[in-house]
Parts: structure tokens; C-alpha cells; sequence
């Protein structure tokens, strides 16, 4: 019988209000994440996703101010009592907007930016910033200088850049919105690639649900700064069709359809997830 | 109508941005302009409002050559609304920041008020009418940033990359309104790489790669051709990668739309279940 | 090797020592590349120039007014090509270890690095500030304002809708910036290391001295003549 994964991510009650606002950001959030799971985070605008993202790297509530409430745990830190220098460790983060995380003349400065507030030593330095490169496909970049690269280059130096700290987890807030749907999908392969190959857990943030839905396992919705669904993402793509639908997730075009036809009695079975999934669903229907 | 003649343009630096493009635009049309980063996009909606004058060729807005024509007049019939709000957004309400492309157009003081008023009401920004747009959330200051070019009422409206960072339903309502503008007479450009929003909303679309336009026809024909998506850096929708897989059951090769496809697929899963009762 | 060009400029008004300081850093220009921007930086410094010419003529000889417009010329050749040739980088790393800085910045800011690092961000940031910068003027022009219409005070007020995005866009950029920096480990710990160190060359200590050298004379010589102006 195998071990179950630690759990490397417990919140319990973890809520935020910032500084100045009306009300709490998040509220309430019970959480229990294990090792190499791939999340998918989701909601309307404004649920809280963004803010839940800054507490598990220590922006929040190193940078942002505001009330806190509850605990967080991250692998075996609690984010309350340690600076975002050392959660940066365990956690790393990749920004929406590829250009304003990026900021050395060259993309081999910049990935050695991490390890070098590590305080490490050269050698050691010169060693991750190597592996990062090599295991990213960003080695050819890595004399230009950021602003010359792509987007979706731009986002896989950002990746390096985080790697380089060994990191256990990644959190990835929407990371590709301003990448083209071809440089999207190249980068949220990657990712799942990176979690493969060197054990981490990640947890993305995406309103498209179809880009990531090959990949993740778990989906958590959120609604007003609580967290209204945490599952399985096939069995809560399934049985909570109309809660996300009514939420305005951009549930997967396919589910959508399976629902659709599955109301009209025409197909049976499981609501599939992404598009092999459903083509082979579809086809099983069809050769009945 | 806007018409460019065989626009080509070059940057200072030599380098070519556009090469040979040919184009209509008149009131009704909903058109996508799509490409990868760097195709000439935005250069291309530059070109619209007199921002960038061809270096070949020429722009004519409603029979007016936009070389010999300043930016502010050619804004007052051709709307430019950028993809960045913050870009714009400079006043203390948001009834100023609406009202500003008003005052520099030379609109009466109560012309004004009024058009700010309608058009805060068509986009649902009524309530924040004396807020400063620097304390509303992204998608809000998108919204303000468009309720500003709108409130001049231009003939032809040019949207860069509406749809970036927006869920799902703002984009639904993003989606309902443009209907409106073109179903209204008006010309609605919108440049995106969101090709599932495209899918759902059948524009015409032009694919641009490296300058060029490579292809321009109805939104299903375009997309569902997996080689003019590629050069574009783009993928074709979800609904037409499905249907690839289920081509051996006659199913047409250009469905984007999930709607279109449920009812193919309605009528197909009908048969078969008609063809099984009768075999049993 | 600046303040090698600079002492002698600024202790002599002489003629003939202006055109040998122009003159001695036309080959810098030529190995360090910039010539063609120097050229630029010089047609932006004609309007100066001309200025310095005028006004010295008038509370001076016109030989004084020929020196002094050489020396400007020399201080703006000597200063561009100082940033011309020097990256932000090797600047900051430059910066980075004169322990007078490390000192002040451990003071003001807490950490030792702070202060060269907040120097050379800014530069950093500075050609994609203009790339925003034409941006937020193209978005307001397409909403009609026309920046060279009006009178001086409608000129000045049409500045606004320019820079106050401007500004509002470089704070929000840096806030993300300083985020995503903060998310890497940034300021570290005292003990933060660099991956890349300036190192000094047999050319750089040949410099330096010859430096030194051309100081040493200057001010040797200032006190020991008077050179005039021609």
C-alpha cells in the first residue's frame, strides 16, 4: 500500500482583509493541498483567488497589509512568522504580466537573481542557474535581454527564474493572459512537464478552464472569497455543472457540450474533462 | 467606409511592420483581426485612426486620406480604445474621464452631461458615476476606458485586446454589447488571440502573420484550417479539435461553435438511437 | 578616467587644451562604439553651446567664449561617454561594493545593497517608461487632444492627461516589479552574493594610472603658471 503524499499546503480559516477595504478578501478557507498535486484555481473576478495565491508565498502579509486571520501552513513554514525572503524558498510565484517580473539586462542575471538573495555561493549559484536554463529550454536566451523576448519566452525565463530557488510549490496566477493560445498551451505543458520531472506541486490560476483542464486533477472554485467547491475536477465538473456555469467559470467547451447532450438524454456517463477524453466518449456513444 | 489600398508601413529602425494590405470597413461589419505577437495588429489599428501613416499606399476614412488629416479628426468618427485602461485614465471621477473626449471635440456643456450620463448607463458604470477610476477594480477601469471612446459615438470602434484577464461573464456581456454596436450601424474591429471568444461570437476574421494577411473569410472557415491557424501562432477552438477526431462520421470540417455542434450532434446521436431501438 | 578629463577642463580656459581633450577622447569614442550617438548627443548640446557662446561673448573676449564653449563640449563628451560605455549593471556593481554607499544605504534603507540596486533599476526602467510614455500619448490623442494647439498655458494644462498616467503606470509597474522581487528573496539577508563580479584588467590599472598622472600634472601645472586663453 503506498504512502500518501505529505500534505504540503494546510490553511485552517485562513481569511484577509487588506488595509482601507470594505470587506475581507477571503474568508474562512480550509485547505489541505498534498505534494505533486496540479491545482486549478478558479472563479469570478474578484473571489479572492489572487489574494489566496499572495498568502502562500508571503506577500501577503509581508507586502500587503491588512487583518489576518486563521493559519497557514507551507511546507512546514507558517507564513505568519516568516519574512517573504524565506517562504521564497518553498514557494515560488509567477506573475500575470510576463514583462514586469523580468528586470536584469540579461535572462542569465536575472534567474541568478533568486539564488543570489539566497546568499549561496558562487559555485552553487552558477550550478541552479544552469539546471534552470537547461530545464526550461531558456539556455539560447540567455544573453538577450528581457525586453527582447517573446511573451511566452518572457514567462518560461519567469519560470527559470523561480526554479533556480528549488522550490516545492509554484503558484502561477493566470500566467498566460497576454501569451498567444499556442504560447499558452506550450507553457502550461511545461509546467506540468517541471512537475513531473522534479516533484513539485502546482497550483494555477486560469478562468479558461480548457487550457489547464488536461492537466489539473483538482479544481477549487471560489466565490466571494470563500471557497464553494474543492474536488476532484472530473467529479466536480460532473456533479456542480450549474454552480460553476452559474458562476460564469468558462467551463471546458466540451463539458459544456456532454451536459448539454446528457440533458437531452443522448449521451450517458461521466462529463469528460478535456478533448481526448471527450472525442473517446463521444465516439463509444456513436458506435452504440 | 475606411478603405486601405495596398498599405504597407516601416518603422524608422527598417524594419517592415506591414506589407501589402488591403481592406473595407463599413457600418455592420464585426471583424476579428487576429496574428501572433508581433503580426502588425496594433500597427494595423494605428494606421485607422492617423496614429501611423502608411508609408505605401494609403488609409481613407470616409473618403478622406488620413495623411492629410489630423488624429483628433479622424478620432471623432474612428474610436480607439487601447488594451491597457490605465493608458487613459487620468481624471478624479469617472464622469470627468468620460467626458473628456466630449469637451476636446467641442460638444456644448449639456451635450456633454448627457452623453456621459447615456453612455455610463449603457455600460453599467452609473452607480460610479463621482468615483475616481483609480479605485475601481481592472475590468471596471476597462469598462470606463471604453465607456470613453464610446461617448463620442464613433462610426467606427477598433478594440485591442478587450478580452484579456476577464472571466467569463464579463466577457458574455462584452460580447452582448458589441452585438449591439454592430447590429446599431455600427463597425466594430476587434483585435484578439482569444480564439474561443471569436468562436462563440462569428466575426469575419482576417489573420494577419508577419504583416501579411494570409486569409480573411467567415470565422468558422478560417479557424477550423489547422495550417492558417499555425502560422498565426494560434490553435484551432476547442469544438473544431473535437470534431477532428469524429470525421468518419460525416460530420461537416468546420464546426467552432458549441452550439452548432450539439445540434450535429443531436441529430447524429438520434439516428444511432433510432437505428439501435430498431435493431432491437 | 572621467576626472582625468574633467580636472584639467575645469582648471584651464585655455584653447589649445580643449581641442587636445576633445581630441584625446575621439579614439575612446571609436573603440567603445558610440560615435554615432555621441554625434546625436552633441546635436542635442548645439542649442547649449550656442547659448554658452553668445553669453560669454558678451561678458568676455571672444577667445574665452570659443574656450569655454570647448570645454562644455568636452565635459558632454567626457560624461557621455562615460554612460555610453558603462552598463547599468557594472555600474550597480560598481556601486555595490564602495562601502560609503553600503554604509548610507544600510542606514536609510536597511539593507547594503538597497541603494545601488534602486539606481540601477531606475535606469532599467527607463526605455520601457518611454515605450509607455508614447503609448499614453497615442491613447490620448485618439481621444482628441492635440498637444501642439493653444497657448502656452493650454500647452502646459495638455501635459496632464500625459502625465499622470505616466506616472500612475511607473508606480503600478514597480509595485509588480518590487513583488515579483520580493517573491525571489530580495534584499536577502546581509550575505547576498553576485554571480557576475567586476574584475579588474592590466588595461583598467594602465588607465588608472595615467589617470592619476594627468591629475597630478593639472594641478601641478595650474599652480605653477598661468596659462591664458590662447
Amino acid at each position: 500500500m503506498a504512502h500518501a503524499p505529505r500534505e504540503i499546503i494546510i490553511a485552517k480559516n485562513l481569511g484577509f482583509q487588506y488595509v482601507g477595504a470594505r470587506k475581507a478578501a477571503i474568508q474562512g478557507i480550509d485547505l489541505s493541498i498534498r505534494e505533486n498535486e496540479f491545482i486549478l484555481l478558479t472563479g469570478p473576478s474578484g473571489c479572492g483567488k489572487t489574494s489566496l495565491c499572495r498568502c502562500l508565498n508571503g506577500l501577503i502579509p509581508n507586502f500587503y497589509q491588512g487583518e489576518w486571520t486563521g493559519e497557514l501552513l507551507v511546507d512546514g513554514l507558517s507564513v505568519t512568522t516568516q519574512l517573504t525572503s524565506e517562504l521564497s524558498r518553498k514557494v515560488g510565484y509567477v506573475f500575470q504580466n510576463p514583462e514586469n517580473q523580468l528586470f536584469a539586462l540579461t535572462v542569465e542575471k536575472d534567474i541568478a537573481f533568486g539564488p543570489e538573495n539566497l546568499g549561496l555561493s558562487r559555485q552553487e549559484i552558477r550550478q541552479r542557474v544552469d539546471e534552470a536554463m537547461n530545464v526550461t529550454g531558456t539556455l539560447p536566451l540567455k544573453d538577450l535581454a528581457p525586453y527582447e523576448l517573446s511573451g511566452g519566452q518572457q514567462q518560461r525565463v519567469a519560470l527559470a527564474g523561480v526554479l533556480a530557488m528549488k522550490p516545492s510549490v509554484i503558484v502561477l496566477d493566470e500566467p498566460t493572459s497576454f501569451l498567444d493560445p499556442r504560447t499558452a498551451e506550450e507553457i502550461m505543458r511545461a509546467t506540468d512537464d517541471l512537475r513531473r520531472e522534479l516533484g513539485l506541486t502546482i497550483v494555477v490560476v486560469e478562468h479558461r478552464l480548457d487550457l489547464v483542464s488536461r492537466y489539473a486533477e483538482r479544481i477549487i472554485v471560489m466565490d466571494g472569497g470563500k471557497i464553494v467547491a474543492d474536488g476532484d475536477l472530473e467529479e466536480t465538473l460532473d456533479e456542480k455543472f450549474d454552480l460553476l456555469q452559474g458562476l460564469g467559470v468558462g467551463v471546458p467547451r466540451v463539458s459544456l457540450l456532454w451536459t448539454m447532450l446528457r440533458r437531452d438524454g443522448l449521451v450517458s456517463g461521466k462529463v469528460p474533462t478535456h478533448l481526448e477524453s471527450a472525442a473517446a466518449s463521444l465516439q463509444g456513444m456513436m458506435n452504440q | 467606409m475606411i478603405t486601405l489600398d495596398r498599405v504597407s508601413y516601416t518603422y524608422r529602425s527598417g524594419q517592415r511592420a506591414l506589407t501589402d494590405i488591403d481592406l473595407n470597413l463599413e457600418g455592420g461589419d464585426f471583424i476579428a483581426i487576429m496574428g501572433e505577437n508581433g503580426a502588425g495588429k496594433t500597427t494595423l489599428a494605428k494606421h485607422l485612426n492617423g496614429l501611423l501613416k502608411p508609408s505605401q499606399g494609403r488609409v481613407l476614412v470616409d473618403g478622406e486620406d488620413t495623411r492629410k488629416a489630423s488624429v483628433a479628426k479622424l478620432s471623432r468618427k474612428v474610436g480607439l480604445v487601447f488594451q491597457n485602461p490605465d493608458h487613459l485614465l487620468f481624471s478624479e471621477t469617472v464622469r470627468d474621464e468620460v467626458a473628456f473626449g466630449l469637451k476636446n471635440f467641442g460638444f456644448a456643456p449639456d451635450v456633454v452631461d448627457k452623453q456621459v450620463e447615456r453612455t455610463l448607463e449603457a455600460l453599467g458604470l452609473s452607480e460610479y458615476t463621482d468615483t475616481s477610476p483609480f479605485l475601481l477594480s481592472g475590468g471596471e477601469r476597462k469598462r470606463v476606458a471604453l465607456a470613453a471612446i464610446l461617448a463620442t459615438e464613433p462610426d467606427y470602434l477598433i478594440l485591442d485586446e478587450p478580452t484579456i484577464g476577464q472571466d467569463y461573464q464579463q466577457k458574455e456581456r462584452l460580447r452582448n454589447f458589441i452585438l449591439q454596436l454592430y447590429s446599431q450601424g455600427k463597425a466594430v474591429v476587434m483585435i484578439t488571440h482569444d480564439v474561443e471568444f471569436v468562436a462563440e461570437s462569428n466575426p469575419k476574421v482576417i489573420l494577419l502573420s508577419q504583416g501579411r494577411i494570409v486569409a480573411r473569410g467567415p470565422a468558422d472557415s478560417v479557424l477550423s484550417k489547422d495550417e492558417l491557424v499555425k502560422k498565426a501562432s494560434l490553435v484551432r477552438p476547442q469544438m473544431s479539435r473535437l470534431f477532428s477526431e469524429l470525421t468518419n462520421y460525416g460530420f461537416p470540417s468546420d464546426v467552432i461553435d458549441v452550439h452548432r455542434a450539439r445540434l450535429l450532434l443531436e441529430e447524429k446521436l438520434s439516428e444511432a438511437k433510432v437505428r439501435v431501438a430498431q435493431n432491437s | 578616467m572621467v576626472i582625468a578629463v574633467l580636472v584639467p577642463a575645469l582648471l584651464f580656459a585655455n584653447i589649445y587644451v580643449m581641442i587636445i581633450l576633445l581630441l584625446s577622447q575621439l579614439p575612446l569614442l571609436l573603440v567603445g562604439k558610440v560615435a554615432r550617438r555621441w554625434a546625436l548627443s552633441l546635436r542635442a548640446g548645439v542649442f547649449l553651446s550656442a547659448l554658452i557662446f553668445v553669453v560669454n561673448l558678451f561678458t568676455g573676449s571672444y577667445l574665452s567664449a570659443i574656450a569655454l564653449t570647448l570645454r562644455f563640449l568636452v565635459l558632454l563628451t567626457s560624461f557621455s561617454l562615460f554612460f555610453m560605455t558603462t552598463s547599468p549593471d557594472d555600474l550597480g556593481l560598481a556601486l555595490d561594493r564602495i562601502g560609503a554607499i553600503r554604509w548610507l544605504s544600510r542606514r536609510w534603507l536597511g539593507y547594503p545593497n538597497a541603494l545601488s540596486f534602486t539606481f540601477t533599476t531606475a535606469v532599467r526602467l527607463v526605455p520601457t517608461l518611454a515605450v509607455d510614455a508614447q503609448t499614453v500619448v497615442d491613447a490620448q490623442r485618439s481621444r482628441g487632444l492635440e498637444l501642439d494647439k493653444g497657448n502656452l498655458l493650454k500647452r502646459v494644462r495638455n501635459y496632464i492627461p500625459i502625465l499622470i498616467p505616466l506616472l500612475l503606470i511607473a508606480i503600478r509597474r514597480s509595485l509588480e516589479l518590487a513583488e515579483a522581487l520580493e517573491s525571489r528573496g530580495f534584499p536577502g539577508k546581509e550575505g547576498r552574493t553576485s554571480l557576475f563580479q567586476l574584475k579588474f584588467r592590466p588595461v583598467d590599472y594602465a588607465i588608472i594610472a595615467l589617470s592619476v598622472v594627468a591629475i597630478a600634472g593639472s594641478f601641478w601645472v595650474f599652480f605653477h603658471y598661468k596659462i591664458p586663453v590662447l
